[in-house]
């Protein structure tokens, strides 16, 4: 059974987890950061960061120098810090941007994050030492539209990004102060900062929602509104595969094996995909495995009829779906494990509700239901 | 004192065209791309071979061309052939398609419903009907996404 948190009636737009998940960081479609310790069984309010003035889009949380970064609609980025009094401090990052931000992560090694946003670009942000303040650099050609998602390659340098121009690409995120010369990947050599290393289109239509590198950085996947599932392997010459599903779109993915990715989107139900080279194939979908065991599936008339009975009515109005989920779930994240071998995942979603869903299970019943 | 207060030929000037923001679309026009032959298609409607008729306009759709006249005339074409079939062949034409004829067709049947004519959006009610039991919400999504209109 998955674990299910539910935290009010507010859509969650984001959430972040800390290096043990025993701490949560997660906004409720406003302007706040609520930050929750997990005492006693349950999630306990412990802090509320309110510095942004608008709607917060992005937050990450570095596992290893415990430090948040936020970024929202108000334009602005702000990385907190926690104090020895246990209050969190925040410091203002300037990202130059003249449009909301719209997504934030933090590099592998923490050194630098990248904010997208809506005015066609990214900004890379390191810390200067001297100034005591964080500096942003702009990659901006070619983007052309909003940037709507981002991730980084375990090197710190490379950065993959999804936009609402039906494209995603490979940026080089290369940082002289605070980084190393790179070695050559599959991706390129030649890594100066802003450098396109590698640009795909998505199908025919349809912004990129979601995008991922795997844990060894050879493949990049990104999910589109057309209801694609596309993986790109550099290590076989960029070779670009996509799936058309037959679902609502996903919004969301993440890699959990080295070639299998969990998705999840407008129909309120994670699944995983795997890719073995040449296709991308379904194998399972989350619901399914777990509420299946609880249930049967089977249309109960006894049950029915007993339900109608309880609330007195004629017909039957129930809207609850039978996904955990009650609406589109946007983010799905990693809890346990790392991009190389997953063992549980989270998903927040417009319903107010964070679930936990425990992959181990997968393997177990996929034999079951292959 | 300004002297051409007269000429006010810059209120005509399109200033949008000159914001940088402006989104061009790729151009990946197919000149080429002239759509299903007419007179193929009623050729084989007329030896019934209906299903043929329907692969061979899918195939032939004319996605890529910027030429709008192109697209309505293989529009029309293609409404010509799902009216033709009954209801019964219609499931057998559809096995034959594979997913991106699907997508193709699923575009027919919303650029049909656009323009309704007498028993067209029953048939059409009827065609869908059957196309989605086959592929499900995604296709009707990929009407709506793709940039390569019908």
């Amino acid at each position: 059974m998955p674990d299910t948190f539910s935290f009010g009636i507010d859509p969650l737009t984001c959430h972040a987890w800390n290096h043990d998940h025993s701490q949560l960081a997660l906004s409720p479609n406003n302007h706040e950061v609520h930050v929750y310790k997990w005492s006693d069984g349950k999630w306990k309010l412990s802090d509320v960061l309110a510095e942004h003035v608008q709607r917060v889009t992005g937050i990450d949380w570095a596992p290893k120098s415990n430090r948040i970064v936020t970024c929202g609609v108000d334009r602005n980025a702000y990385v907190w810090t926690l104090q020895p009094d246990g209050k969190w401090k925040p410091a203002l990052v300037i990202l130059r941007i003249n449009r909301a931000a719209t997504c934030v992560k933090w590099s592998p090694l923490e050194t630098k994050f990248a904010v997208g946003s809506g005015a066609r670009l990214i900004s890379v942000c390191y810390f200067e030492q001297e100034n005591d303040w964080w500096v942003s650099k702009h990659i901006k050609k070619p983007i052309r539209s909003t940037v709507t998602c981002i991730d980084w390659h375990p090197n710190n340098i490379l950065l993959a990004c999804g936009s609402s121009d039906f494209k995603a690409r490979v940026f080089s995120a290369y940082i002289k102060e605070v980084d190393e010369k790179p070695n050559a990947t599959s991706w390129g050599s030649k890594m100066p900062f802003g450098n396109l290393m590698a640009e795909f289109s998505n199908g025919s239509g349809g912004w990129v929602h979601g995008i991922s590198f795997s844990a060894s950085g050879e493949k990049v996947a990104w999910v589109g509104h057309d209801s694609s599932i596309s993986v790109v392997n550099a290590a076989d010459g960029s070779k670009l595969t996509t799936l058309k599903t037959d679902s609502l779109p996903f919004v969301t993915l993440t890699w959990i094996k080295e070639n299998n990715i969990v998705v999840a989107g407008y129909d309120c139900s994670p699944a995983v995909f795997s890719y073995d080279g040449e296709n991308v194939v379904l194998i399972a979908r989350l619901d399914d495995s777990e509420t299946k065991q609880q249930q049967g599936s089977k249309f109960s008339a006894m049950k029915h009829f007993r339900s109608l009975d309880n609330r007195a009515t004629v017909e039957s109005n129930d809207t609850t779906l039978e996904t955990v989920h009650q609406n589109t779930v946007t983010q799905v994240t990693i809890y346990a494990g790392t991009k190389a071998n997953c063992t549980k995942c989270s998903t927040s979603g417009i319903d107010g509700q964070l679930v936990i869903w425990d992959l181990r299970s997968l393997e177990n019943s996929g034999s079951n239901s292959a | 004192m300004s002297k051409n207060t007269r000429n006010t030929a810059f209120r005509k000037v399109d200033v949008d065209q000159y914001g940088e923001e402006v989104y061009e679309e790729d151009q990946t026009a197919d000149e080429g791309a002239t759509g299903p032959s007419d007179a193929e298609v009623q050729s084989m409607l007329a030896k019934g071979r209906n299903g043929d008729a329907l692969q061979y306009v899918l195939t032939n759709a004319p996605l890529t061309s910027k030429n709008q006249g192109v697209k309505d005339k293989a529009a029309q074409t293609v409404l010509k052939v799902l009216m033709s079939l009954k209801a019964n062949e219609i499931e057998g034409s559809l096995k034959g398609l594979d997913q991106a004829k699907q997508d193709t067709l699923m575009k027919y049947i919303y650029r049909g419903f656009e323009n309704p004519s007498e028993g067209s959006s029953a048939q059409l009610l009827v065609w869908h009907d059957k196309l989605f039991a086959a592929t499900g919400v995604g296709s009707i999504v990929r009407v709506l996404t793709d940039r390569k209109r019908v």
